[in-house]
Protein backbone atom coordinates (compact mmCIF):
# COMPACT_ATOMS: atom_id res chain seq x y z
CA UNK A 1 0.00 0.00 0.00
CA UNK A 2 1.15 3.46 -0.40
CA UNK A 3 2.28 5.51 2.38
CA UNK A 4 2.51 9.01 0.28
CA UNK A 5 0.91 11.59 2.10
CA UNK A 6 -2.55 13.72 1.65
CA UNK A 7 -3.58 16.16 -0.43
CA UNK A 8 -5.05 18.85 2.53
CA UNK A 9 -8.26 19.20 0.12
CA UNK A 10 -8.61 15.51 -0.25
CA UNK A 11 -7.97 15.20 3.52
CA UNK A 12 -10.70 17.48 4.69
CA UNK A 13 -13.05 16.01 2.33
CA UNK A 14 -12.51 12.63 3.48
CA UNK A 15 -13.14 14.05 7.14
CA UNK A 16 -16.16 16.12 6.03
CA UNK A 17 -17.56 12.60 4.94
CA UNK A 18 -16.73 10.49 7.66
CA UNK A 19 -17.76 13.40 10.19
CA UNK A 20 -21.39 13.41 8.12
CA UNK A 21 -21.77 9.45 8.75
CA UNK A 22 -20.43 9.78 12.13
CA UNK A 23 -23.33 12.14 12.97
CA UNK A 24 -25.99 10.61 11.70
CA UNK A 25 -24.79 6.90 13.21
CA UNK A 26 -23.68 8.41 16.31
CA UNK A 27 -27.41 9.65 16.91
CA UNK A 28 -29.27 6.53 16.61
CA UNK A 29 -27.71 5.85 19.67
CA UNK A 30 -30.07 7.42 21.57
CA UNK A 31 -32.54 5.08 20.13
CA UNK A 32 -30.53 1.72 21.12
CA UNK A 33 -30.67 3.17 24.65
CA UNK A 34 -34.46 3.85 25.17
CA UNK A 35 -34.99 0.12 23.26
CA UNK A 36 -32.36 -1.23 25.97
CA UNK A 37 -34.15 0.40 28.56
CA UNK A 38 -37.28 -0.64 27.78
CA UNK A 39 -35.80 -4.16 27.32
CA UNK A 40 -35.26 -3.97 30.91
CA UNK A 41 -31.58 -3.58 31.21
CA UNK A 42 -30.08 -1.08 33.73
CA UNK A 43 -29.10 2.25 32.44
CA UNK A 44 -25.43 1.18 33.43
CA UNK A 45 -26.08 -2.67 31.65
CA UNK A 46 -27.01 -0.03 28.84
CA UNK A 47 -23.83 2.12 28.58
CA UNK A 48 -21.71 -0.90 29.11
CA UNK A 49 -22.80 -2.41 26.18
CA UNK A 50 -21.99 0.83 24.16
CA UNK A 51 -18.66 1.22 25.29
CA UNK A 52 -17.72 -2.39 25.72
CA UNK A 53 -19.31 -4.09 22.76
CA UNK A 54 -19.66 -1.16 20.58
CA UNK A 55 -21.17 -3.12 17.35
CA UNK A 56 -24.91 -1.98 17.08
CA UNK A 57 -26.10 -4.69 15.82
CA UNK A 58 -24.73 -7.14 18.28
CA UNK A 59 -26.03 -4.39 20.82
CA UNK A 60 -29.75 -4.12 19.12
CA UNK A 61 -29.79 -8.53 18.69
CA UNK A 62 -28.50 -8.39 22.46
CA UNK A 63 -31.02 -6.62 23.89
CA UNK A 64 -33.63 -7.67 21.39
CA UNK A 65 -33.44 -11.49 22.54
CA UNK A 66 -33.59 -10.26 26.21
CA UNK A 67 -37.11 -8.25 25.61
CA UNK A 68 -38.40 -11.36 23.75
CA UNK A 69 -37.59 -13.25 26.82
CA UNK A 70 -34.78 -14.78 26.07
CA UNK A 71 -32.03 -16.07 28.21
CA UNK A 72 -28.93 -13.60 28.16
CA UNK A 73 -26.21 -16.50 26.96
CA UNK A 74 -29.09 -16.71 23.81
CA UNK A 75 -28.46 -13.00 23.60
CA UNK A 76 -24.53 -13.28 23.78
CA UNK A 77 -24.69 -15.79 21.60
CA UNK A 78 -26.28 -14.08 19.09
CA UNK A 79 -24.36 -10.82 19.80
CA UNK A 80 -21.10 -12.81 18.72
CA UNK A 81 -22.40 -14.51 15.77
CA UNK A 82 -23.41 -10.71 14.38
CA UNK A 83 -19.59 -9.22 15.68
CA UNK A 84 -18.03 -12.52 13.20
CA UNK A 85 -19.08 -9.06 10.57
CA UNK A 86 -16.31 -6.99 12.35
CA UNK A 87 -13.70 -9.72 12.24
CA UNK A 88 -13.80 -10.15 8.69
CA UNK A 89 -14.33 -6.11 7.93
CA UNK A 90 -10.38 -6.62 9.80
CA UNK A 91 -9.11 -9.19 7.70
CA UNK A 92 -10.14 -6.85 4.45
CA UNK A 93 -8.74 -3.67 6.07
CA UNK A 94 -5.80 -4.99 7.46
CA UNK A 95 -2.75 -4.85 5.31
CA UNK A 96 -4.82 -1.06 3.91
CA UNK A 97 -4.71 0.34 7.34
CA UNK A 98 -1.19 -1.09 8.05
CA UNK A 99 -1.36 -0.71 12.04
CA UNK A 100 0.55 -3.18 14.39
CA UNK A 101 0.79 -3.20 17.98
CA UNK A 102 -0.82 -0.96 20.13
CA UNK A 103 -2.19 0.99 17.58
CA UNK A 104 -4.01 -1.99 16.17
CA UNK A 105 -5.58 -2.73 19.62
CA UNK A 106 -7.25 0.29 19.80
CA UNK A 107 -7.93 0.86 16.38
CA UNK A 108 -9.87 -2.68 16.41
CA UNK A 109 -12.58 -1.14 19.12
CA UNK A 110 -14.15 1.11 16.26
CA UNK A 111 -13.47 -1.54 13.42
CA UNK A 112 -17.15 -1.44 12.88
CA UNK A 113 -19.62 -1.28 9.78
CA UNK A 114 -19.67 2.87 9.14
CA UNK A 115 -15.83 2.70 9.72
CA UNK A 116 -15.72 0.00 7.28
CA UNK A 117 -17.49 1.83 4.48
CA UNK A 118 -15.29 4.75 4.82
CA UNK A 119 -12.29 3.39 4.40
CA UNK A 120 -12.11 0.17 1.96
CA UNK A 121 -12.56 1.89 -0.98
CA UNK A 122 -9.40 4.89 -0.37
CA UNK A 123 -6.37 4.09 -2.78
CA UNK A 124 -3.91 5.01 -0.35
CA UNK A 125 -3.16 3.55 3.54
CA UNK A 126 -2.89 7.85 4.82
CA UNK A 127 -6.61 8.12 2.72
CA UNK A 128 -7.67 5.05 4.43
CA UNK A 129 -6.42 5.81 7.97
CA UNK A 130 -8.21 9.09 7.68
CA UNK A 131 -11.94 7.61 6.67
CA UNK A 132 -11.51 5.28 9.18
CA UNK A 133 -10.73 6.97 12.48
CA UNK A 134 -12.70 10.12 11.82
CA UNK A 135 -15.65 8.12 10.99
CA UNK A 136 -14.76 5.49 14.06
CA UNK A 137 -13.73 8.23 16.41
CA UNK A 138 -16.55 10.14 15.99
CA UNK A 139 -19.54 7.40 15.93
CA UNK A 140 -17.92 5.92 19.57
CA UNK A 141 -17.90 9.45 20.71
CA UNK A 142 -21.61 10.34 19.71
CA UNK A 143 -22.96 6.81 19.96
CA UNK A 144 -21.84 6.24 23.56
CA UNK A 145 -23.35 9.98 24.49
CA UNK A 146 -26.85 9.48 23.16
CA UNK A 147 -26.91 5.82 24.64
CA UNK A 148 -26.91 7.55 27.94
CA UNK A 149 -29.31 10.37 26.56
CA UNK A 150 -31.99 7.34 24.91
CA UNK A 151 -31.03 5.52 28.00
CA UNK A 152 -32.46 8.09 30.72
CA UNK A 153 -34.74 9.98 28.55
CA UNK A 154 -36.51 6.32 27.23
CA UNK A 155 -37.03 5.32 30.88
CA UNK A 156 -39.09 8.60 31.27
CA UNK A 157 -40.52 9.66 28.20
CA UNK A 158 -42.61 5.73 27.83
CA UNK A 159 -42.71 3.18 25.43
CA UNK A 160 -40.04 3.22 22.91
CA UNK A 161 -43.15 1.47 20.39
CA UNK A 162 -44.85 4.74 20.50
CA UNK A 163 -42.22 6.93 18.73
CA UNK A 164 -41.92 3.61 16.48
CA UNK A 165 -38.52 2.78 17.39
CA UNK A 166 -39.20 -1.25 17.07
CA UNK A 167 -40.01 -0.24 13.55
CA UNK A 168 -36.78 1.57 13.21
CA UNK A 169 -34.29 -1.15 14.55
CA UNK A 170 -35.73 -3.30 11.12
CA UNK A 171 -35.13 -0.75 8.79
CA UNK A 172 -31.98 0.26 10.33
CA UNK A 173 -31.04 -3.27 9.56
CA UNK A 174 -32.30 -3.40 6.21
CA UNK A 175 -29.99 -0.43 5.39
CA UNK A 176 -27.07 -2.03 6.24
CA UNK A 177 -27.63 -5.33 4.25
CA UNK A 178 -29.41 -3.17 1.43
CA UNK A 179 -26.23 -2.39 -0.70
CA UNK A 180 -25.20 -6.34 -0.44
CA UNK A 181 -28.69 -7.18 -2.86
CA UNK A 182 -27.32 -5.87 -6.07
CA UNK A 183 -26.20 -9.52 -6.16
CA UNK A 184 -28.59 -12.43 -7.17
CA UNK A 185 -26.92 -14.72 -4.52
CA UNK A 186 -27.08 -12.49 -1.79
CA UNK A 187 -30.77 -11.81 -2.70
CA UNK A 188 -31.45 -15.58 -2.62
CA UNK A 189 -29.48 -16.33 0.43
CA UNK A 190 -31.09 -13.34 2.17
CA UNK A 191 -34.60 -14.59 1.45
CA UNK A 192 -33.80 -18.22 2.48
CA UNK A 193 -32.66 -16.26 5.92
CA UNK A 194 -35.60 -14.69 6.42
CA UNK A 195 -37.85 -17.29 5.33
CA UNK A 196 -36.16 -19.79 7.62
CA UNK A 197 -35.86 -17.14 10.95
CA UNK A 198 -39.50 -16.54 10.31
CA UNK A 199 -40.36 -20.40 9.67
CA UNK A 200 -38.92 -21.08 13.38
CA UNK A 201 -40.64 -18.07 15.32
CA UNK A 202 -43.22 -20.26 16.91
CA UNK A 203 -41.18 -23.04 17.54
CA UNK A 204 -38.30 -21.99 19.09
CA UNK A 205 -36.56 -19.63 21.73
CA UNK A 206 -35.74 -16.19 20.93
CA UNK A 207 -32.59 -15.57 18.98
CA UNK A 208 -32.61 -19.08 17.51
CA UNK A 209 -34.18 -18.30 14.36
CA UNK A 210 -31.42 -15.67 13.66
CA UNK A 211 -28.55 -18.21 14.32
CA UNK A 212 -30.76 -21.06 12.60
CA UNK A 213 -30.20 -18.63 9.31
CA UNK A 214 -26.29 -18.38 9.63
CA UNK A 215 -26.85 -22.13 9.04
CA UNK A 216 -28.39 -20.97 5.38
CA UNK A 217 -24.90 -18.96 4.42
CA UNK A 218 -22.71 -21.87 5.46
CA UNK A 219 -25.17 -24.10 3.28
CA UNK A 220 -24.94 -21.87 0.62
CA UNK A 221 -20.91 -21.21 0.93
CA UNK A 222 -20.78 -24.43 0.51
CA UNK A 223 -22.88 -25.49 -1.95
CA UNK A 224 -22.26 -22.69 -4.69
CA UNK A 225 -19.27 -22.69 -6.76
CA UNK A 226 -19.08 -19.30 -8.83
CA UNK A 227 -16.30 -16.90 -8.20
CA UNK A 228 -16.98 -14.44 -5.24
CA UNK A 229 -18.93 -10.56 -7.30
CA UNK A 230 -19.31 -8.97 -3.86
CA UNK A 231 -15.31 -8.77 -3.12
CA UNK A 232 -14.43 -5.13 -1.65
CA UNK A 233 -12.73 -2.92 -3.60
CA UNK A 234 -9.53 -2.42 -1.74
CA UNK A 235 -9.53 -6.15 -0.43
CA UNK A 236 -6.56 -7.79 -0.35
CA UNK A 237 -6.04 -9.83 -3.96
CA UNK B 1 -26.39 -13.48 35.02
CA UNK B 2 -27.42 -9.82 32.87
CA UNK B 3 -23.59 -8.32 33.48
CA UNK B 4 -21.76 -11.40 33.04
CA UNK B 5 -23.63 -12.18 29.56
CA UNK B 6 -23.18 -7.62 28.52
CA UNK B 7 -19.35 -8.81 29.49
CA UNK B 8 -18.75 -11.72 28.30
CA UNK B 9 -20.23 -10.77 24.73
CA UNK B 10 -18.66 -7.51 24.75
CA UNK B 11 -15.18 -8.74 25.25
CA UNK B 12 -16.11 -11.31 23.04
CA UNK B 13 -17.37 -8.79 20.37
CA UNK B 14 -14.09 -6.66 20.78
CA UNK B 15 -11.72 -9.75 20.45
CA UNK B 16 -13.48 -10.54 17.16
CA UNK B 17 -12.55 -7.12 16.05
CA UNK B 18 -8.57 -7.38 17.16
CA UNK B 19 -9.00 -11.18 15.64
CA UNK B 20 -9.77 -9.65 12.01
CA UNK B 21 -7.15 -7.14 12.20
CA UNK B 22 -4.51 -9.45 13.39
CA UNK B 23 -5.33 -12.94 11.58
CA UNK B 24 -3.01 -14.18 8.40
CA UNK B 25 -4.43 -13.42 5.15
CA UNK B 26 -4.06 -16.42 4.03
CA UNK B 27 -7.11 -18.13 5.72
CA UNK B 28 -9.31 -15.87 3.52
CA UNK B 29 -7.85 -17.69 0.50
CA UNK B 30 -9.94 -20.70 0.79
CA UNK B 31 -12.93 -20.55 -1.65
CA UNK B 32 -15.66 -22.04 0.54
CA UNK B 33 -14.32 -19.92 3.72
CA UNK B 34 -14.10 -16.96 1.75
CA UNK B 35 -17.95 -17.44 0.18
CA UNK B 36 -19.07 -18.71 4.09
CA UNK B 37 -17.64 -15.45 4.93
CA UNK B 38 -19.63 -13.08 2.81
CA UNK B 39 -22.85 -14.52 2.88
CA UNK B 40 -22.87 -14.91 7.08
CA UNK B 41 -23.56 -11.07 7.20
CA UNK B 42 -26.48 -11.04 4.66
CA UNK B 43 -28.49 -13.97 5.98
CA UNK B 44 -28.03 -12.85 10.04
CA UNK B 45 -28.96 -9.55 8.53
CA UNK B 46 -31.72 -10.80 6.26
CA UNK B 47 -32.87 -12.80 9.26
CA UNK B 48 -33.11 -10.09 11.70
CA UNK B 49 -34.98 -7.60 9.61
CA UNK B 50 -37.16 -10.74 9.57
CA UNK B 51 -37.52 -11.40 13.32
CA UNK B 52 -37.69 -7.66 14.28
CA UNK B 53 -40.63 -6.91 11.75
CA UNK B 54 -42.53 -9.46 11.61
CA UNK B 55 -42.16 -11.34 14.88
CA UNK B 56 -44.25 -10.49 18.56
CA UNK B 57 -42.69 -13.40 20.72
CA UNK B 58 -43.99 -16.68 19.39
CA UNK B 59 -46.22 -14.99 16.70
CA UNK B 60 -45.87 -13.95 13.00
CA UNK B 61 -47.75 -10.38 12.86
CA UNK B 62 -48.59 -8.04 10.23
CA UNK B 63 -48.47 -4.06 12.00
CA UNK B 64 -47.05 -0.95 11.46
CA UNK B 65 -43.45 -2.14 11.40
CA UNK B 66 -44.06 -3.38 8.54
CA UNK B 67 -45.78 -0.31 6.72
CA UNK B 68 -42.46 1.31 8.38
CA UNK B 69 -40.23 -1.27 6.53
CA UNK B 70 -42.42 -0.72 3.24
CA UNK B 71 -41.39 2.93 3.84
CA UNK B 72 -37.74 1.88 4.16
CA UNK B 73 -37.58 0.22 1.08
CA UNK B 74 -38.71 3.21 -0.68
CA UNK B 75 -36.16 5.41 1.07
CA UNK B 76 -33.80 3.11 0.46
CA UNK B 77 -34.87 2.89 -3.89
CA UNK B 78 -34.26 6.56 -4.33
CA UNK B 79 -31.44 6.30 -2.22
CA UNK B 80 -31.89 8.23 1.28
CA UNK B 81 -28.99 8.22 3.77
CA UNK B 82 -28.97 5.97 6.34
CA UNK B 83 -30.94 7.94 9.16
CA UNK B 84 -33.58 9.36 7.00
CA UNK B 85 -34.68 5.64 6.64
CA UNK B 86 -34.45 4.99 10.11
CA UNK B 87 -36.23 7.76 11.20
CA UNK B 88 -38.70 7.47 8.05
CA UNK B 89 -39.66 3.59 9.16
CA UNK B 90 -40.14 4.94 12.65
CA UNK B 91 -42.16 7.83 11.73
CA UNK B 92 -44.50 5.98 9.40
CA UNK B 93 -44.93 3.74 12.63
CA UNK B 94 -45.35 5.73 14.92
CA UNK B 95 -48.13 7.72 12.84
CA UNK B 96 -50.08 4.82 12.62
CA UNK B 97 -50.44 3.87 16.22
CA UNK B 98 -51.55 7.23 16.90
Amino acid sequence: MSEQRLAPGERARIVRDSLGVGVATGAYGVSFGAVSVASGLSVAQTCALSLVMFTGASQFAFVGVLAAGGAPVSGALTALLLGTRNTLYGLRLAPLLGWRGLRRLLAAQVLIDESTAMSVTRPTTAAARVGFLATGVSIFVLWNAATLLGAVAGSTIGDPRAYGLDAAVGAAFLALLWPRLSDLRNRLVALAAAAVALGIVPVAPAGVPVLAAAGVALLAGVLTHRPDPTELPGAPR
Amino acid sequence: MTWAAILLAGVGCYLLKVAGLSVSQRVLHHPVAERVADLIPVALLAALVAVQVFARGHTLVLDARAAGLGVAVVLLLVRAPFLVVVVGAALTAALLRL
